[in-house]
């Protein structure tokens, strides 16, 4: 019985939890499959910038609708991806496309992360190998040796130490 | 110890220090991080040819309106955006008040709803152009409800205010930056 309630469950959110998303309305689909494909592909990569953490593909938003259909008739009249990219950053910057430019201005964002890490690893290597040796510990003279034995056995009698 | 190493010792301070200050401007200034730049700064205008509002009089909108060697404020705004009623009053003072060339460009609108929406509150516009397909917003980089350009007599973008025009904005960016772009 739990078997089957489980299946059933499953059955349900299956399809659910692993259909993928996109918003491409059926008016909006090309009839040249060879352009469409292109288009969803080349869509995925631009940014909405109402949500700004989706892409226009899969977008709900009036804005990506308006893009898609856009991107869509670049392509048709021949553009090419870099040429529909390039209109899009016209208008809208650099921050339209999710995948930002190599260009001296995002250096630091590209290469930020590998050079903290080296950084990082630098210190560490420095630190453990800075150590280095430990002086010679210098020898107790014979008067401070005799100390020594006297403050260890001092005042404690025999079998009293741990409580 | 040598001064070496007390320096070295003082590297994670300063870069926590420079992060801090960094992460403290992020929090105390008023920008908006969602906002997008505009690239369209310093630019000419894009061309464009908008007809007027359907069911209203008046000549639409057109790129060579925006190259008069006035300074125009150019708002982009429609019925089903709520923050453009509360801008309307304050670019209704930049019109009235103020003596600012305002012009409009009804931005996918039905024009019942637009038409509506002006005999209700009222139309400051010298001018409206309706975009009823968004094209001409996208031309501009507009990818939201309220936004405000400041052109200057040349036809050439000079500033572009995203959201709501509010006291603030009106008093500290468009009013002087239109007097100095007159002079």
């Amino acid at each position: 019985m739990r078997a089957l309630v489980i299946a059933l469950m499953l059955a349900v959110a299956g399809p659910v939890v692993i259909a993928p998303t996109w918003a491409v309305q059926p008016d909006e689909i090309l009839d040249d499959p060879v352009l469409e494909t292109r288009a969803r592909a080349l869509s995925k990569e631009i940014r909405c910038l109402v949500c700004q953490n989706e892409s226009i593909d899969s977008s709900n938003a009036d804005l990506a609708r308006d893009l898609r259909i856009l991107v869509r008739e670049r392509m048709t009249a021949g553009d090419s991806d870099a040429e529909v990219k390039a209109y899009l950053v016209a208008r809208y910057g650099d921050f339209v496309l999710l995948e930002p430019p190599v260009k001296p201005s995002t250096y630091l964002l590209w290469f930020g992360p590998a050079l903290m890490l080296l950084l990082a690893a630098g210190g560490v290597f420095f630190f453990f190998t800075r150590r280095g040796t430990a002086a010679a510990p210098i020898p107790l003279s014979a008067e401070e040796r005799k100390r020594l034995e006297a403050l260890l056995d001092d005042g404690a009698p025999p079998g009293s130490k741990d409580p | 110890m040598s001064t070496y190493r007390r320096l070295l010792f003082l590297a994670p301070v300063l870069v926590f220090t420079v992060v801090a200050v960094y992460f403290m401007w992020g929090l105390v200034s008023e920008r908006d991080p969602r906002a997008v730049p505009s690239v369209m700064i310093d630019k000419p205008v894009p061309e464009f040819a908008l007809p007027p509002i359907e069911g209203m009089d008046g000549p639409g909108l057109t790129s060579d309106d925006l190259r008069t060697g006035e300074v125009t404020l150019v708002n982009f705004f429609a019925s089903w955006c709520l923050p453009c009623r509360a801008e309307h009053f304050f670019l209704t003072e930049l019109a009235e008040k103020y003596g600012v060339r305002l012009v409009g460009v009804n931005y996918k609108n039905d024009p019942l709803d637009a038409r509506n929406f002006l005999a209700e509150l009222g139309n400051p516009y010298r001018q409206i152009g309706a975009d009823a397909d968004g094209r001409v917003g996208i031309d501009w980089g507009v990818y939201g409800l309220p936004e405000s350009f400041v052109v200057d007599g040349a036809g050439r973008i000079r500033y572009r205010h995203v959201g709501a025009v509010d006291a603030h904005t009106m008093n500290e960016i468009i009013r002087p930056l239109s007097k100095e772009l007159a002079r």
